[in-house]
């Protein structure tokens, strides 16, 4: 199906909330996955989405996941109100987490989450603010 | 590898079943608990090996293009991740080896690993 206009989103994302948790990732995965985008960008697009969703319901009170698809890129951003991010290079590092034991309990925890979003996306940005929230940019280039 | 090797291999017990199930052919595996090493590791049709029994567990495989996914240890999925697993179809596997013992098995029997990236 050929992408005319921009096609955008979103999903309401609730701290706390893991009965649902990745349904919004999923519902995206399937939107593109209808849209025609071949199988590698949705896979790479799954795996950004769903580590975003998690730390906001892992970390944050609430937040909001937004996606833009356009002939020539797909935009995800997911915005949170929550505890920030003090320091995000350390945040950034493979296998760093703060996560509790219930969290790893569940299987979340890794400190992989950050570093699967840089690793699957083209452009990748992350912005935070003690106190108020984290925001997460990233873009996929669509050839 | 088709499900019927795998099942084999495992001495498995199939608890979620598909109908496309005979028509899986997996390429690679890898074995984590922790969703994010999943997703790290992860490629098109692929096998999870885990330990996990969570709804989660079904979910990443949703996301990450995981066709069949691997109990060991002996570990039953409760009824909702087994009713989630057959909404998504997802086939789940329980072996009672454990998760090196499973894993070392198929990758003789010639299953690769996912290769880091
Ligand atoms: N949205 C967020 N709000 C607050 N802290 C966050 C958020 N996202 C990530 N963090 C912090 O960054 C760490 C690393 O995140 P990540 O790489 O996703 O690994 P994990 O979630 O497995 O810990 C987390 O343990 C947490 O301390
Ligand atoms: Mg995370």
């Amino acid at each position: 199906m050929p992408i005319h206009q921009t096609i955008e989103g979103s999903f309401q994302l609730i701290g706390g909330n893991f009965s649902n948790a990745g349904d919004a990732s999923i519902e995206l995965k399937q939107k593109l996955t209808e849209l025609g985008f071949n199988a590698d960008i949705v896979r790479k697009a799954a795996i950004v989405t769903f580590e975003a969703e998690m730390n906001v319901i892992i970390y944050a009170a609430a937040g909001w996941l937004r996606y833009y698809i356009t002939p020539e890129q797909l935009k995800i951003i997911v915005e949170d109100m929550g505890p920030g991010i003090e320091d995000i290079d350390l945040a950034m590092q493979d296998g760093y987490s703060t996560a509790p034991e219930w969290v790893r309990e569940m299987g979340w925890g890794a400190g992989m989450g950050l570093p699967n979003m840089k690793k699957n996306s083209d452009v990748f940005k992350i912005d935070s603010v003690v106190g108020e929230g984290t925001t997460v940019e990233m873009i996929m280039y669509i050839q | 590898m088709t499900i019927n090797t795998i099942q084999e291999i495992l001495e498995a017990t199939i608890v979620s079943n598909t109908e496309d199930i005979d028509t899986i052919n997996i390429k690679g595996a890898c074995s984590a608990d922790l969703m994010s090493d999943v997703l790290y590791y992860s490629s098109q049709d692929f096998l999870l090996i885990t330990s996990l029994i969570k709804p989660q567990v079904i979910r990443t495989a949703v996301i990450a293009g995981i066709k069949i996914i691997v109990f060991t240890q002996d570990k039953k999925p409760d009824k909702d991740t087994i009713e989630l697993a057959q909404q998504k179809k997802i086939p789940l596997l329980v072996t009672s080896f454990c998760t090196y013992t499973a894993s070392g098995k198929l990758y003789q029997a010639g299953l690769a690993g996912i290769q880091k990236k």
